[in-house]
């Protein structure tokens, strides 16, 4: 028989440590992780990235990440992330958080990093549950979902409503980029990693703080087999948490995060001819 | 050393940090120490620095994490409300070894309390800053010039030890004028090979982190942390002792109350009663040796505190029972004044003098 | 010298605080102990505003003065405040001016000068505090003469070098009250 030349198609990512992850079988997590250790490798940073780890399920990914790491107070993320970076501009800093950590604890720090404009990378993971405390409900749990924290189902009269992520940023001057992606087909996961490389690539041009929103499932908390938890997340969260780019300050033609800030607030004088010299 | 000038204490530890390499501040404005942050404000951009007003104390402590996990030289600087909010971070601070300066200008509380001067966080600054098994050094100055020369030894000993360093101080000194000479400025600061700036694909990677899984893990983690404690507490003692040789009342009293309780002890020199001042500086690690000297021939102990009496608790720990402690105070930010606080050391040394 | 308490009081945007400075000042250059403590809070804009400034040779224990050995008062509430806490033989320097009644104390002395309206018609408005300044100099001399105008010099900011002039006319002026 004729020995075929063996090509490698796909391989652990070196940025991503080879060590086994506390990652239920069917979690997302992983997807997202080895996309983020993918642009790493490609970019060639792997030197200069520090990430800043959440607390949640990615509670670990300090021992996955093979850059430094820095793990974060629950929500605190952004804070620490915007503390290595003005310590060494040239370090390219991420944030990795769910959405616990990132859209009830850590809002205040959310926002205020994201309008402060701060040149770091921010991976969203929105799976509509608390996973590492067992399955509460999450800022992102959607109307009548059931969780162990919302037994009868999120009743919006007491509970009130999902916060959604990319929208509220998106009405900021900071953000340079802004994306919801998810990662259920090849085909998603493909753009998945396209934003997510992008968004790495702002921070290392300059351009920007950029924030990636992945919708992501919770087979384990959600009592589904990961197949059904995708179908799920499609046929629910899919239409609360549309995909799509909400903000793209260089795509929407600005020359740069300022410009396009002046460029909305133009009538404002002091915007319009500077402060105090 | 260079010229003396006349300078606000809280504005004083602003200059003294920057001096001694601290290169990025975090703050949240609060009232009475609002006149630091602003100072920083100022001179950082000068020195290439960094001030940033955090959206919250919470933040901005989170940020002087991420600093120092950096390998900076960082400080932040609140007032009591403020210093509960920082508490969390403080405590991770902590548990990932990481150096890092605080400054506390207290106000009276509890709850929102009042704007003016009290000494009611030595109990949060001593004993529990935040959750966890650990402990900080915490520099109790009483003049200006001592705010300009602890806070540049806060800075090399967190750097030493790997350990969060408090500043506590109270309105009354941080709006003060005093003269003082400013510390040189410090050229190098030490190498932190732990740091997390990027592994230059030199090294495996650095990881800043409080989390052990391991229940083992992590009472060898604690362990070894409190031999480090150890090694501060037998090394960085610091206290003044004023008329304490013969003295048959001792008084105790840190910061701002020391300085009435000084006005207090000479009056009571003057009226014949053998009073002396001992004056922790360092209220953790808290100065043990050198009170215990004092214990041979004290007849007894007055702590005078603005508050309902907190460190009071430290000195009957060192003098057990050897001798009578009591307790003089004020709080909600009423200074005692030095009258009052003569009436206490003479009505206490008739009842010792029975 | 034996040590010096002053407290000096008025309402917010008299420049108190910036007359106590300059005595304060007096106490850097001649290498004494000093000390300045402001009252500070909500009642930074328009209500009383007053600092303490002690000079002496030995440390300094409370920079918070409860026994003045002199005040200077620029309205009826400072006067009203101070008053009893004036040590014996100690003295008050009050703006008649802006005052309807000096201290009842006979075991004080007081100096009733009418340091706003004076300051105006001599060209120096706003510096009715610094005259109030030069007054308790003359009657205490707290420090050398020459020490005054240094202090002066060191106090008022750089931006506002041009007032340097009307501030040492302003000595001068509460000096011969």
């Amino acid at each position: 028989m004729e020995q075929k030349e063996e090509k490698v198609v796909f391989e652990r990512p070196d940025a991503l440590l080879p060590v086994v992850t506390n990652f239920c079988p069917g979690c997302t997590h992983g997807i997202v992780h080895r996309l983020v250790a993918e642009t790493i490798d490609e970019l060639g940073i792997e030197g200069k990235t520090v990430g800043v780890t959440p607390v949640g399920c990615s509670v670990m990914g300090y021992n996955f990440f093979g850059c430094d790491m820095v793990e974060a107070a629950h929500g605190r993320a952004p804070a620490v992330a915007t503390g290595i970076k003005r310590v060494n501009p040239d370090n390219v800093v991420f944030a990795y958080q769910g959405d616990g950590d990132l859209a009830s604890i850590g809002t205040a720090e959310t926002v205020h990093a994201a309008t402060r404009g701060e040149n770091i990378t921010v991976i969203f993971i929105n799976n509509a549950i608390y996973g590492m405390t067992g399955g509460q409900m999450a800022p992102t749990s959607l109307p009548h979902q059931v969780t162990q924290t919302s037994p009868y189902g999120r009743d919006t009269a007491s509970a009130g409503y999902p916060v959604r992520i990319c929208e509220m940023l998106s009405t900021l001057d900071g953000p340079a980029y802004l994306e919801r992606v998810t990662v259920d087909t090849p085909a998603n996961v493909r753009k998945a990693k396209k934003a997510i490389k992008k968004a790495f690539q702002n921070q290392v041009d300059g351009v920007g703080y950029s924030l990636i929103e992945v919708v992501s499932t919770c087979p384990t908390n959600w009592g589904m087999t990961p197949q059904e938890s995708f179908t799920w997340m499609r046929e629910n969260m899919l239409p609360y948490y549309p995909l799509g780019v909400y903000r793209d300050v260089l795509a929407e033609g600005h020359e740069s995060v300022a410009a396009a800030a002046a460029e909305r607030a133009k009538d404002s004088k002091i915007v319009a001819e500077g402060g105090a010299a | 050393m260079s010229e003396k000038v006349l300078m606000k204490g809280n504005e004083v530890l602003a200059e003294s940090a920057m001096r001694a390499g601290c290169k990025y501040f975090f703050g949240y404005p609060i009232t009475p120490q609002t006149e630091l942050s602003a100072y920083m404000s100022k001179h950082m951009p000068k020195i290439g620095g960094t001030f940033l007003q955090a959206e919250s104390e919470v933040a901005a402590i989170n940020m002087v994490y991420g600093a120092a996990a950096a390998g900076a030289r960082v400080m932040t600087s609140s007032s009591s409300p403020g210093i509960s909010l920082k508490s969390e971070g403080v405590s991770y601070i902590a548990g990932a070894d990481l150096p890092a300066v605080i400054i506390n200008v207290m106000r009276g509380g509890p709850g929102l309390g009042s704007i003016q001067p009290s000494q009611s966080d030595y109990w949060q600054a001593t004993k529990a800053l935040g959750h966890g098994d650990f402990q900080m050094v915490v520099y109790a100055p009483s003049t200006v010039q001592e705010m300009a020369d602890y806070v540049a030894k806060a800075f090399d000993v967190a750097d030493e030890y790997r350990t969060p360093v408090m500043i506590l101080l109270d309105g009354l000194l941080g709006q003060m004028m005093e003269p003082v000479e400013l510390p040189e400025p410090k050229a190098d600061i030490p190498d932190k090979p732990w740091a997390c700036t990027g592994t230059k694909g030199e090294r495996a990677h650095n990881v800043v982190n409080s989390l052990y899984l391991d229940a083992d893990l992590l009472d060898q983690t604690n362990r070894e942390r409190y031999e480090r404690y150890d090694k501060i507490k037998a090394a960085e003692q610091i206290s003044e002792e004023y008329l304490c040789d013969d003295a048959d009342i001792v008084v105790v009293a840190f910061g701002a109350a020391a300085r009435i309780a000084r006005n207090a002890v000479n009056a009571a020199r003057e009226q014949g009663i053998k009073a002396g001042l001992f004056r922790p500086i360092t209220l953790w690690p808290f100065p043990v040796d050198a009170l215990e000297q004092t214990v041979a021939h004290a007849k007894g102990y007055l702590t005078v505190e603005m508050n309902m009496g907190q460190m009071v608790d430290d000195v009957r720990l060192v003098v057990a029972g050897r001798a009578p402690v009591e307790f003089y105070g004020r709080t909600g930010g009423v200074i005692p004044t030095p009258a009052e606080v003569l009436d206490a050391i003479v009505a206490f040394d008739q009842k010792v003098g029975e | 010298m034996s040590e010096m308490r002053f407290i000096l009081s008025g309402f917010g945007g008299q420049g108190l605080l910036f007359g106590g400075k300059v005595i304060a000042y007096t106490g850097l250059i001649e290498d004494r102990q000093v000390s300045w403590l402001p009252s500070y809070g909500p009642e930074m804009r328009g209500g009383t505003a007053n600092c303490s400034v002690t000079l002496s040779d030995e440390p300094i224990g409370s920079p918070l003065i409860t026994n003045p050995t002199a005040v200077i008062a620029m309205n009826q509430p400072s006067v009203d405040k101070f008053e009893a806490d004036i040590v014996p033989g100690g003295i008050i320097v009050i703006d008649s001016a802006l005052t309807n009644s000096g201290p009842a104390r006979t075991d004080i002395t007081s100096f009733m000068i009418p340091a706003t309206s004076a300051a105006e018609e001599e060209g120096l408005k706003g510096l009715a505090n610094i005259v109030c300044v030069g007054k308790l100099w003359a009657e205490t001399q707290f420090c050398q003469r020459e020490t005054l105008d240094a202090a002066i010099r060191k106090a008022v900011p750089a931006r506002k070098a041009a007032m340097v002039d009307k501030n040492l006319a302003a000595l001068e002026l509460g000096m011969s009250m």
